[in-house]
C-alpha cells in the first residue's frame, strides 16, 4: 500500500501505457475483451484519482506528492512530478472522461484493438502535461498526445463529407480536419519547443519549481539579446502555442473541423480536456515565468478572449450541423477561461485576480463536463440518423423523451444556467474580470447572450415543433449503457451547480498561491 | 430558532417533487399530481407558519431581527461567500400571496388538464389534447404529457420560492433564472406547435437580454461592495453612501446609479417593461395554469420584487422625497408601460391576451411606483394584483374550457379564446362569472370594496403627494383604460346573449377549478382591507393600516408621510367608475358576428393597436433577421471559411506551390539529375566491365596471374 501511495502520481501517469500495452498484446478478434480490459484499465486512474483527491491537501501551499527522478543529466531536465490544485481538478477531469469515452467508444468495431490503444496512450500523454513538473518532460507529453488523436480523426472520424481545398482539390473530411488539427498544433509547439531550449539554457535548468524562484532574476544575455527581450520573445512563443491549443479567435477554425470530424469519444476527449491542455499552459507556465509581460499584453489576449466568447457563440448560432454547433459553442466557452486569465494576469493578485482565476479554472472543468456531454448526445442521436444536419431532425422528442430531457438538462448546463456548474464558474469570470476590463466584460455579455440564442436553437430544431414523420418507428430512444456515460456527467453537473464548494475549495487555495 | 431553519425548507417540497416525478412517477398520472399538490400544500404550510410568526413578531421586531441564517457557499480568496435565507417583513407578506396563489394555480391544474378523463382519439405529447369519444360523444381528454406538467410546476414553485426566500442577489437571481427555464418549458409544453415553439423561445432570451445586464449589476454590485447580502449592503449607511458618490465613468452616474439601473434591466426583462415586453403577450401559447403562474403568481412578480427589495441601493443618494437616476428610468418606463399597453389591450379580441397586456400594464405602476418611491404602494399593488390576476387568468381558462366542452358538443371549428365568439355565459358558469367579475372590478379598481383600489389609489396619492405630476397623469389615463377594457371583456364574454351555439353550450367546469377561483376571489376583496391608510375620509382609521406599519421595517430609513389630497382619490373614482361604464355602454350588447364597435371609430388606430404598434415585426426586420445574417453569413460562412479558412488554404497552397517548384525546377533536374546522372554512369561503366566477365575459371586465372605479375613487377622497379 506504502508503495501505491507513494508513487501515485507515476502509477496514475503510466497505468493507461501498461493497459495499452497488455490490449497490444491480445489477438485483435477478441474485441469483447478489449473493450472491457481498456475501460477496466481507465477505471484505475480514475479510482487513483480519487484517492489522491482525499489525500491531497488544500491548505497545504505548493506541489505536493512530488517524484523526483534523474532524466537528461547533461542538461538538467528531470522526471519531475507534483500536483496542486489546478493540475489536481485537470488530472481528476482527464481520468473521469476517459472511462466514459472508451464506454462510448463500445460501439466501435473497426480496428478496436488499435482504437483502444491508441486512446490509452492519449490518456497517458493528457496525463503527463498536467503532472510534469519539468519543462522538457511537459513537452514531450506536450506532443505524445498529438499523435494517438491525429489518428483517430483520421481513422475512426466521420466516413461521409469533403472539404474542397481550392479550384480542383477536394480532400476527405476528416482527412483534412486530422491534418490541419496537427499542423496547428505542430504549428505553435515549433515557437514552444524553441523558447523552452531558450530558457533551458538560461536558467540552467528545466525545473518548474526552481525556475518559478530564480527566472527572475537570471541576467545576463543569450544570442546578443538582453534578458528582457529574450523573455518577451519565449512569452510570445508560449502564448502563441497556447492560443492554438485552446483555441481563441481567431485561430480557431482548426477546432470546428477536427472536432465535428472525429468519433464520438474522440470529440468528447478532444472538447473535454485537448482544450484545456492550452488554458492550462497558460495558468502554470505563462502567468508564474512572465508575470511582467503577461501583465503587460493581458489587454490583448482580453481581446482575443472577447472575441471568442461573441465570435464563437455567433459561429455556434450560425451552423445547421448539430455537431459543429456543438463544437463552436466551445469555442465561446473557452473564451470565458481566458478571459479570466487575462483578468488575473493584468492585475497580478489580490481578491479580483483570485476570482477570476478560481473562475477560470473552474469552467476548464465545467466545461470539460458538459462539452463531453453535448458531443455524447450529439453521437447518440448521431448514431440513429446518420445525419447532423438538424434541418432533418424535427419535433423528435415524443420519440426519444428519455433523450430530450437528458438533451434539455445538459444544454442547459452548457447555456450556464444558475442550479447547475457552468453558472458559478461564469459569474465568477465575469465578477472577477469586471473590474479589470469592464468594456470588454460588458462586450462578453453579447456572447452571452447568444449562448442561449444557440441552445435554444438546437433544442428547436432537435426536439420541438411539428414531428418529423419520417422518424416515426425508427428512433429508439437512449440505451441503458449510454445513460451509464452520461449519468456521471449529470450528477456532476448538479453537484457543481449547488454545492461548487468541494472543488472550488481546491482550485481556490492554488489560485491565490499563483501570485 | 425553530423559525429560521424552517425557511429553508420551504423551497424544497416543490423540488422533491420534481425530481419524483421525472424520474420516477412520470408514468402516474394521480400520483404525479399528488406529490405536485401536496409539495405546494407543504410548502404553503410552512409559508403560513412563517408568515404568521412573522406578523407576531412585530414590524419592529421582524425588522430588526428578521429571521433567517447563512452558511458558507463558495471559497473566495481568503473568506467565503455566503448564501443565506431572510425573512423579513417584505419577504412575509410577498411569501403569503406566493404560496397561496401557487398552491390554488397546482390544484386548478388538476381539473385544467382533464384528470379523470379519458386518453384522447389522437393525441399526442406535445400537442394539446382534443378530445376523446366515449359512447358515440365528443369528450375532453386528458392531457398527454400530464405528469410532466406537474413535475414543471413544481420546479417553478421551487424557483419562486427560492427567489423569495434569499437573503442575497445571487441566490435570488437562481430562482430568477430556473423561473426562466421553467417558462420556457411550460410556455412551450405544447411544443409541437409552432407557434409555442416561437414563444417558448421568444420568451426565454427576450428575458435573457434582461439577464445579462443584470448579472453585470451583480458583479459589479459584488466587486463594489463585497457581498451580496441585502442586509449586509442595505442597511449599512457607509456602503450605500459610498456608492452613491463614487463615479462610475459611464454616463456621469454614481456606482449606485449604474449598479441600480443594470439591476432594473434585468425587471425589464423579467416583468415586460417596455421595449422588453414582447415576449408575455405571446406566452399566452402554455396551458392557462402556465399564464396565471408565469404572469401572476411567480415570475412577473419576481421582477417588481426584485426592484423592491434592491429599493434602498436604488435611492441611495437621494433627497428627502427626490429621485435618483435609476428611479426616474423607472418612473418614466413604468408609467409608459401601463399606458401603452393598456391602449393595446382594448383591441385585443383573445380573452387571455387582453389579462397579458393589462398585465404588463399592471406591472408598469408598480416600476412606476417604485420609481416615485412609493415603496408601501409598490409592494401593496404587487400583491393585490398577484391575486386578482391570478383569479382573472385562472377564470378565462375556466371560461376557454367551458367554451371547449361547447366546442365539442357541437362539433364547430371555432376559437374557444375569441371573446366575439361567446356571450352570455353568466347564467352556464355562475361561480366563474362572479368570480372573474370580482376579479375584473379589483383590476379597474372599482372604489371601497375591491383590493385593487387601495393599491392603486395608493399609487396615485404617492405620485401625486411626490409631485410627480407627468406620472399621474399618465397612470390615470391607463387606469381610465384598465378599467374600460375590463369591463369591454366581462360584457363580452358573460353579458348579453351567446353568439355561438358553442357559447349556448358551455358548462360550469369542475370543482377542482372553481375552488380556487373562490379563494382568489376572497383575497381579490380582502386584502385591500389591510393597507386602508389612515387619512382616508371615513373609513381611514377604522380598519388600522397594516400593511403600511408593516412592510416599510424593511427598510433601514424611515419612509416620507403623505399628506392626504382629495385630487388622487376623486381622480381614481371617476377613471374607474367611468371606464366601466363606458365598457359596459358599449359592449353589454354585441350581437352576433358583429365587429368591434370601436373598429369603427377609432380606424387605423385601431388596427395599429391590433397589431400591438408592429412590435414584433420591427424587431424582427432590426434585430433578428441581421443578427441571424451575421451568424450564418458573415461570421461563419464569410469570416471562417472565407476569410481565416481561405488564409490557411492559400498558405497550403503556396506551400505545395514551393514544394512543387521545388521538384520540378531543381530536385527532379539537380538533385534527382545528379544521382540519376550517377547511376547512368555506373550502369555504362558496368556495361563495359561486363564485357571481363565471361565466366570462364581459366580466363579470370589469367587476369589474376597477369595483375598479380605486373604488381610484382611494380614492387621490383621501385
Amino acid at each position: 500500500m506504502e508503495l501505491v501511495t507513494n508513487n501515485l502520481l507515476t502509477l496514475i501517469l503510466f497505468l493507461p501505457a501498461v493497459t495499452a500495452l497488455v490490449l497490444a498484446l491480445i489477438p485483435g478478434k477478441n474485441e469483447k475483451l478489449i473493450r472491457w480490459l481498456a475501460l477496466a484499465g481507465s477505471l484505475v486512474p480514475f479510482a487513483l484519482s480519487v484517492v489522491l483527491w482525499t489525500q491531497f491537501n488544500a491548505a497545504e501551499p505548493g506541489f505536493q506528492f512530488q517524484v523526483k527522478l534523474d532524466w537528461y543529466e547533461a542538461i538538467n531536465s528531470s522526471y519531475h512530478l507534483g500536483i496542486d490544485g489546478i493540475s489536481l481538478t485537470m488530472v481528476l477531469l482527464t481520468t473521469i472522461l476517459t472511462p466514459l469515452a472508451i464506454l462510448t467508444s463500445f460501439n466501435i468495431t473497426d480496428k478496436v484493438k488499435a482504437y483502444m490503444v491508441l486512446f490509452m496512450l492519449l490518456e497517458m500523454g493528457m496525463l503527463g502535461v498536467f503532472l510534469s513538473l519539468d519543462l522538457l518532460l511537459f513537452f514531450v507529453f506536450w506532443e505524445f498526445g498529438l499523435v494517438p488523436m491525429y489518428f483517430l480523426i483520421n481513422q475512426w472520424g466521420s466516413e461521409k463529407g469533403e472539404r474542397t481545398l481550392w479550384k480542383g482539390v477536394t480532400v476527405k473530411a476528416r482527412t483534412y480536419a486530422s491534418m490541419k488539427f496537427m499542423l496547428y498544433t505542430m504549428a505553435g509547439s515549433l515557437g514552444l519547443l524553441l523558447a523552452i531550449q531558450m530558457i533551458g539554457v538560461a536558467a540552467g535548468t528545466f525545473d518548474l519549481p526552481q525556475l518559478f524562484s530564480i527566472w527572475k532574476g537570471v541576467e545576463g544575455s543569450f544570442f546578443g539579446l538582453d534578458m528582457e527581450s529574450v523573455k518577451t520573445i519565449a512569452f510570445w512563443a508560449f502564448v502563441i502555442a497556447f492560443a492554438l491549443k485552446v483555441p481563441v479567435w481567431p485561430f480557431h477554425t482548426w477546432l470546428p473541423d477536427a472536432h465535428t470530424e472525429a468519433p464520438t469519444a474522440g470529440s468528447m476527449i478532444l472538447a473535454g480536456v485537448l482544450l484545456k491542455l492550452g488554458a492550462y499552459g497558460f495558468i502554470r507556465l505563462v502567468l508564474p515565468l512572465y508575470p511582467e509581460q503577461a501583465s503587460q499584453y493581458a489587454g490583448v489576449l482580453a481581446f482575443l478572449a472577447v472575441a471568442s466568447i461573441v465570435i464563437g457563440a455567433l459561429n455556434s448560432f450560425g451552423q445547421e450541423d448539430f455537431k459543429r454547433l456543438v463544437a463552436y459553442s466551445s469555442i465561446n466557452h473557452m473564451g470565458f477561461v481566458i478571459l479570466g486569465i487575462a483578468a488575473a494576469a493584468r492585475v497580478g493578485g489580490g481578491p479580483d485576480a483570485t476570482l477570476a482565476l478560481n473562475g477560470a479554472v473552474l469552467q476548464m472543468f465545467n466545461h470539460g463536463i458538459s462539452a463531453a456531454a453535448m458531443f455524447f448526445l450529439v453521437g447518440v442521436i448521431y448514431g440513429r440518423t446518420h445525419t447532423r444536419d438538424m434541418n432533418q431532425y424535427g419535433g423528435l422528442f415524443p420519440l426519444v423523451p428519455v433523450y430530450g430531457g437528458i438533451l434539455i438538462f445538459s444544454s442547459m448546463a452548457a447555456l450556464g444556467l444558475p442550479g447547475l456548474n457552468g453558472f458559478v464558474s461564469e459569474f465568477l469570470v465575469v465578477r472577477g474580470a469586471w473590474p479589470v476590463f469592464s468594456v470588454y466584460t460588458a462586450v462578453g455579455m453579447i456572447g452571452l447572450f447568444f449562448t442561449g440564442v444557440y441552445v435554444l436553437k438546437s433544442l428547436k430544431k432537435v426536439l420541438h415543433g411539428p414531428l418529423n414523420e419520417s422518424w416515426q418507428g425508427k428512433l429508439t430512444d437512449i440505451n441503458f449503457r449510454e445513460i451509464v456515460v452520461v449519468a456521471p456527467l449529470m450528477v456532476l453537473m448538479l453537484w457543481i451547480g449547488i454545492w461548487p464548494a468541494w472543488i472550488l475549495k481546491v482550485i481556490n487555495w492554488a489560485a491565490g498561491w499563483m501570485f | 430558532m425553530a423559525i429560521d431553519n424552517l425557511v429553508w425548507l420551504l423551497p424544497l417540497p416543490p423540488l422533491l417533487a420534481f425530481f419524483v416525478i421525472v424520474l420516477f412517477t412520470y408514468r402516474r398520472k394521480a400520483l404525479s399530481h399528488s406529490l405536485s399538490v401536496g409539495a405546494a400544500l407543504l410548502s404553503w404550510l410552512g409559508s403560513m407558519v412563517v408568515f404568521f410568526s412573522s406578523v407576531r413578531a412585530g414590524a419592529e421586531g421582524l425588522g430588526e431581527h428578521p429571521f433567517g441564517s447563512t452558511l458558507n457557499w463558495l471559497p473566495v480568496g481568503e473568506g467565503w461567500f455566503q448564501i443565506g435565507v431572510l425573512v423579513d417583513p417584505l419577504t412575509a407578506v410577498v411569501l403569503f400571496f406566493v404560496a397561496w396563489t401557487i398552491l390554488m394555480i397546482t390544484l386548478y391544474s388538476v381539473g385544467y388538464h382533464n384528470f379523470g378523463q379519458p386518453e384522447g382519439d389522437h393525441d399526442r405529447p406535445g400537442l394539446p389534447p382534443e378530445g376523446a369519444t366515449v359512447d358515440g360523444h365528443r369528450v375532453p381528454s386528458i392531457e398527454p404529457l400530464y405528469s410532466r406538467f406537474f413535475g414543471f410546476i413544481s420546479l417553478f414553485a421551487f424557483g419562486m420560492y427560492t427567489l423569495v426566500v434569499s437573503d442575497n442577489l445571487l441566490t435570488l437571481f437562481v430562482g430568477w433564472e430556473i423561473m426562466g427555464l421553467c417558462s420556457y418549458l411550460l410556455i412551450g409544453f405544447w411544443y409541437g406547435k409552432l407557434s409555442a415553439r416561437a414563444a417558448m423561445i421568444k420568451a426565454f432570451l427576450v428575458t435573457r437580454i434582461g439577464d445579462v445586464f443584470m448579472l453585470l449589476g451583480i458583479a459589479y454590485l459584488y466587486s463594489a461592495t463585497g457581498t451580496l447580502s441585502f442586509r449586509g449592503i442595505f442597511f449599512n449607511h457607509e456602503v450605500l453612501q459610498q456608492l452613491a458618490t463614487q463615479p462610475s465613468n459611464f454616463l456621469g452616474l454614481s456606482s449606485a446609479g449604474l449598479i441600480g439601473i443594470l439591476l432594473f434591466i434585468g425587471t425589464v426583462g423579467k416583468s415586460a417593461q417596455f421595449p422588453l415586453h414582447v415576449w408575455l403577450p405571446d406566452a399566452m401559447e402554455g396551458p392557462t395554469p402556465v399564464s396565471a403562474m408565469i404572469h401572476a403568481a411567480t415570475m412577473v412578480s419576481a421582477g417588481v420584487y426584485m426592484v423592491i427589495r434592491i429599493f434602498p441601493l436604488l435611492s441611495a443618494g437621494a433627497a428627502e422625497g427626490g429621485m435618483t437616476s435609476p428611479m426616474l428610468v423607472m418612473a418614466i418606463i413604468g408609467s409608459f408601460t401601463a399606458l401603452f399597453a393598456a391602449t393595446i389591450a382594448v383591441a385585443q379580441r383573445d380573452v387571455k391576451r387582453v389579462l397579458a397586456y393589462s398585465t404588463i400594464s399592471q406591472l408598469g405602476y408598480m416600476v412606476a411606483a417604485v420609481g416615485v418611491g412609493a415603496y408601501v404602494a409598490a409592494t401593496f399593488h404587487l400583491i393585490t394584483h398577484a391575486f386578482f390576476k391570478a383569479l382573472l387568468f385562472l377564470g378565462s381558462g375556466s371560461v376557454i374550457h367551458g367554451m371547449e366542452h361547447g366546442v365539442y358538443h357541437t362539433g364547430d371549428h371555432l376559437d374557444p379564446q375569441d371573446m366575439f365568439n361567446m356571450g352570455g355565459l353568466r347564467s352556464k358558469m355562475p361561480v366563474t362569472f362572479w368570480t372573474f367579475l370580482i376579479g375584473g372590478l379589483a383590476l379597474s379598481g372599482f372604489p371601497l370594496v375591491t383590493a385593487g383600489f387601495w393599491s392603486k389609489d395608493e399609487i396615485f396619492a404617492d405620485a401625486f403627494g411626490h409631485g410627480h405630476l407627468a406620472v399621474f397623469i399618465t397612470l390615470a389615463l391607463a387606469a381610465l383604460l384598465t378599467a374600460f377594457y375590463t369591463m369591454r371583456q366581462i360584457s363580452l364574454t358573460f353579458l348579453g346573449k351567446p353568439r355561438t351555439k358553442a357559447a349556448e353550450h358551455a358548462h360550469e367546469t369542475p370543482w377542482t377549478m372553481t375552488t380556487p377561483l373562490v379563494v382568489l376571489a376572497v383575497f381579490a376583496i380582502g386584502f385591500g382591507w389591510l393597507g386602508i391608510p389612515e387619512h382616508f375620509p371615513v373609513l381611514g382609521g377604522i380598519i388600522p393600516n397594516w400593511l403600511g406599519e408593516f412592510v416599510p421595517a424593511s427598510l433601514p430609513h424611515r419612509l416620507a408621510e403623505i399628506e392626504f389630497s382629495w385630487t388622487p382619490l376623486v381622480t381614481s373614482l371617476v377613471v374607474a367608475l367611468g371606464g366601466l361604464t363606458l365598457g359596459w355602454w358599449i359592449y353589454r350588447d354585441v350581437p352576433e358576428g358583429a365587429e368591434d364597435p370601436i373598429r369603427k371609430w377609432l380606424g387605423p388606430v385601431y388596427t395599429l393597436l391590433e397589431n400591438k404598434y408592429y412590435f414584433d415585426e420591427m424587431y424582427d426586420r432590426v434585430f433578428v433577421k441581421p443578427a441571424t445574417w451575421l451568424a450564418e453569413t458573415f461570421t461563419y460562412k464569410w469570416m471562417d471559411r472565407v476569410v481565416i479558412d481561405g488564409f490557411l488554404h492559400s498558405v497550403a497552397r503556396t506551400a505545395q506551390l514551393v514544394g512543387t517548384f521545388l521538384r520540378d525546377k531543381i530536385d527532379l533536374p539537380i538533385i534527382n539529375g545528379f544521382g540519376d546522372a550517377v547511376g547512368a554512369i555506373t550502369a555504362k561503366a558496368g556495361e563495359k566491365v561486363r564485357r571481363i566477365q565471361t565466366g570462364r575459371v581459366q580466363q579470370y586465372m589469367l587476369i589474376a596471374l597477369v595483375v598479380a605479375i605486373g604488381t610484382l613487377f611494380y614492387f621490383i622497379v621501385q
